[in-house]
């Protein structure tokens, strides 16, 4: 630590070079916050809640139904501890760009199934208790100004009403929150009641889009899922049964390799600044040459130069990339009420300790040449100047 | 010059940069010609060539500084590199759903829904609308129009042996004449009332199994592919079959949409007013051109945001990285343009030089991403999840308007990265430059 003022001076000492050093090292690892965060979302995030989760859909396609009937029987096998489940509604709100999940739900055992749903308890109750009634997530809420006791009215575009007309309204009487920040995608969503919608529509009577299956030990998941896919094995309704994040991930594979794409942005981005910071090093260790010389003559060892011309460069990275993690980490709301809610992204713990450990690696990486240089120099070249 | 002086100079440079970097951005043709303009300039007039001289003897020293200004020209190419390859992905993505459809076939859906497979059409209406007027009939007073199922199938897909969703169409006998760009490359055509498919050009690349000769299995039976289509546009993202045997194996009773010829040009209004006026039908109409050009929009214009924005942030590192290096390397020749200075030299000559040396390491490093960019993604085929729930298989298309664009930021950037330093070699005391070092 009493070296600290010593490696400022160091940094200090050409603070315009350090200043732009800093700033191109903050654009890197801004741009590398927001990418983990793209990452993250796509990756289904990790977490304990949900580990005991599995979704039972078609095997043939997400557009086939399953039976009415098959919840009777899942609930049957052993291993299920618990069943919901839910049909994809697809309504437009005003307009098909203001697009957001809305699902009819069996309200009792989906929330129960779900406890990162967060909902007041008076206003569960008045979910429970309203046939037409909806609850959407806070995000969703805010995103067009949406409060408790609004009338909610949803376009179909596949479920026209038995009437004929494309038109069903909901009663607002929850708004939820996440329990967690990584989850807070489920905010964008709106859920109503199943028996409303099913009654109400005007085909598809008795079918359900997927299932939720809470399983007693996630261990046994596997055996449960074999179960399950048994019992419909060569019917009209053939099962596909899955963990929830696999389900997940399913999704995110289907709109791409986002992995390789951040990876790949990503690669280009570091090995710029790999040269970038590299060049800025080396040039400010030459020019200071006789500076060490003084150093070494004063009685620092060769081991404390290198140290010292390591900690350097890894302070020069920590500074700059904590800067643009900050920056991402302030960006990102902004990003995401600018875009109505269509890319509420959040930094994950994970991306602040991994950008962190990037930044140590790439400073040792960077710093090691100069340092090596330092220690090995003699005192006398050293103040010769050369 | 007054110490308050020089922020404020710098300022004002720096907006005067911010104003010249935008309008290259916004008219470039227009900057080109004025820097024509300045070719004569620097041909003829002696301080002009004095500027082509001092620039020469920086671009003779680069080689003693190759590591600091391979940072420029390394991190304009990323930039270039990246915006390019984004770019292009959402240039190909718009070019397979914008090229699909046209204004002589208008598509009817059930009234709201916003794609094929959200909507629902049963028997009764597609009779009415097959006779509504306005639409095209053949030589045998056929109308020209096709009633499709469309629905969505679980193909593994090659890359990662992970199920997909392809969009399975199940089409009339006339759909064939009615889409007159789509034609068969291999095999035959499937015959109606059998399970036989033909499959798109772009669905064989990207899924397994889907060769002549083998079979798939649609809804737990087998389906023999019997031919391979090309059409350029969407179709090729797709597998056919015959409408009827489809919507059996779905155990599907309604239709989801139906595809007709128009009569004429009035034709389209003609039909929507038939249509609209007739109390038994729910349905919206519209040319298939603007029904495409609708899914490709919301995909399109999210991915050209992320490119610009991924690589604006880039950017700036790389301007940040560019004035660095020109820093140094106008440090580095201080004493040598000081002494030019000294000699009777004009600053205006020292900024045109050093503006000329970073512009070419620019474009140097825009040339080079732009290459990469085109050498790694031009017609790399992928695919995405479209609008309807199924995969829309698409190719990079690395256009010459995207690399002029990538050369643009290039040097913009270039000019930005250079403009400082040349500021501060041209305005140094001389006195101060040449005791320095």
């Amino acid at each position: 630590m009493k070296f600290l003022p010593l490696l400022l001076a160091g940094l200090l000492r050409k603070k315009t070079r350090t200043l732009l050093t800093l700033l191109s090292v903050a654009a890197a690892f801004a741009l590398f916050g927001m990418l983990d965060a793209v990452r993250v979302a796509f990756n289904a995030p990790q977490t304990v809640t949900g580990i005991d989760r599995m979704v039972v859909a078609s095997r043939f396609s997400i557009i086939q139904p399953l039976p009415y009937s098959a919840l009777n029987r899942i609930q049957a096998v052993p291993g299920v501890r618990s069943v919901t489940y839910a049909n994809w509604f697809g309504g437009v709100y005003q307009d098909p760009k203001n697009f957001f999940p809305n699902i009819a739900v069996e309200p009792a055992s989906y929330l129960q199934m779900y406890p990162e749903i967060v909902l007041p308890r008076d206003q569960r109750r008045a979910f429970l208790g309203t046939r037409t009634g909806a609850i959407v997530g806070a995000s969703l809420a805010r995103r067009f100004g949406w409060k408790v006791g609004d009338k909610i009215p949803l376009q179909a575009t596949i479920f026209p009403r038995a009437q004929g007309d494309n038109l069903w309204v909901f009663d607002l009487v929850g708004i939820f929150h996440a329990s967690v920040p990584e989850l807070k995608g489920v905010e964008q969503q709106m859920l109503f009641r199943y028996d409303y919608f099913d009654e109400g529509r005007q085909f598809g009577h008795g079918t359900v889009g997927w299932y939720i299956v809470r399983v007693d030990d996630p261990a046994h998941a596997d055996r449960v899922a074999k179960a399950i896919d048994r019992m419909y094995a060569n019917s009209a309704d053939e099962t596909k049964t899955e963990s929830e994040r696999e389900f997940q991930l399913s999704f995110a594979k289907q709109i791409g390799d986002i992995g390789l794409i951040v990876s790949a942005i990503m690669g280009a981005v570091f090995f710029t600044l790999l040269l970038l910071t590299g060049n800025t090093m080396a040039q400010s260790i030459r020019e200071r040459i006789p500076e060490l010389g003084v150093l070494k003559t004063i009685g620092f060892s060769n081991r404390a130069v290198l140290l010292l011309v390591l900690g350097e460069s890894v302070l020069l990275l920590v500074l700059g990339g904590l800067g643009g993690l900050l920056l991402a980490r302030v960006t990102l709301p902004v990003l995401g009420a600018a875009t109505s809610g269509q890319l509420a992204l959040a930094m994950a713990t994970r991306s602040w300790w991994l950008g962190l450990g990037l930044m140590v690696l790439i400073g040792l990486f960077v710093g090691l040449p100069p340092a090596l240089r330092a220690m090995r120099l003699s005192i006398v070249d050293a103040l010769a100047g050369h | 010059m007054g110490r308050a002086a020089k922020p404020l100079r710098t300022m004002a440079v720096g907006l005067l940069g911010l104003l010249v970097c935008g309008a290259w951005l916004a008219w470039p043709w227009l900057m080109l010609a004025a820097a024509a303009g300045l070719v004569p300039w620097l041909l003829a007039s002696p301080r002009g060539r004095h500027a082509l001289a001092i620039a020469r003897l920086g671009m003779a020293s680069i080689p003693q500084r190759l590591g600091a200004t391979s940072v420029v020209v390394v991190g304009i190419a990323g930039v270039v590199g990246v915006l390019v390859g984004l770019l292009a992905m959402a240039e190909g993505f718009q070019a397979a759903l914008g090229s699909t459809g046209d204004d002589q076939t208008a598509i009817v859906l059930r009234a709201g829904a916003n794609t094929e497979i959200s909507s629902g059409l049963d028997r009764a209406a597609i009779t009415l609308i097959g006779q509504a007027p306005g639409v095209q009939r053949d030589t045998h007073g056929v109308p020209i129009a096709s009633a499709e199922v469309v629905v969505v199938a679980n193909v593994p897909k090659r890359s990662t042996g992970t199920d997909a969703n392809v969009q399975v169409r199940g089409v009339g006998p006339q759909a064939w004449a009615l889409r007159p760009e789509v034609k068969l490359v291999e095999g035959r055509r499937f015959r109606p009332g059998l399970r036989e498919l033909v499959v798109g050009r772009g669905a064989q690349t990207q899924f397994r199994g889907l060769t002549p000769g083998h079979s798939i299995r649609l809804n737990n039976q087998d389906w023999q592919v019997v031919g391979v289509l090309e059409s350029g546009d969407t179709r090729e993202s797709e597998i056919w079959g015959d409408a009827e045997s489809v919507a059996g194996a779905y155990r599907r009773s309604v239709f989801q949409s139906v595809t007709v010829r128009l009569a004429g040009p009035r034709a389209l209004d003609v039909l929507k007013a038939a249509l609209a006026a007739d109390p038994r039908l729910r349905v919206d109409v519209e040319t298939t051109r603007s029904y495409y050009s609708k899914q490709s929009e919301r995909l399109t214009t999210t991915l050209r945001a992320i490119g610009i924005g991924v690589a604006a942030i880039m950017a700036l590192g790389a301007i940040f990285g560019a004035l660095n290096t020109m820093y140094a390397a106008v440090a580095a020749r201080g004493r040598e343009i000081a002494t030019l200075r000294a000699l009777g030299f004009s600053g205006l000559p020292v900024v045109v030089s050093v503006m000329l040396e970073t512009m070419a390491l620019a474009l140097l490093g825009g040339m080079l991403g732009a290459g990469i960019a085109w050498a790694v993604f031009h017609g790399y085929t992928v695919s995405t999840l479209g609008e309807s729930f199924s995969q829309v298989v698409f190719q990079f298309q690395v256009r010459p308007a995207l690399l002029l664009q990538g050369l643009q930021w290039a040097l913009a950037i270039g000019f930005f990265g250079g403009l400082f330093p040349a500021l501060r070699a041209a305005t140094v005391p001389v006195t101060v430059a040449l005791r320095e070092l």
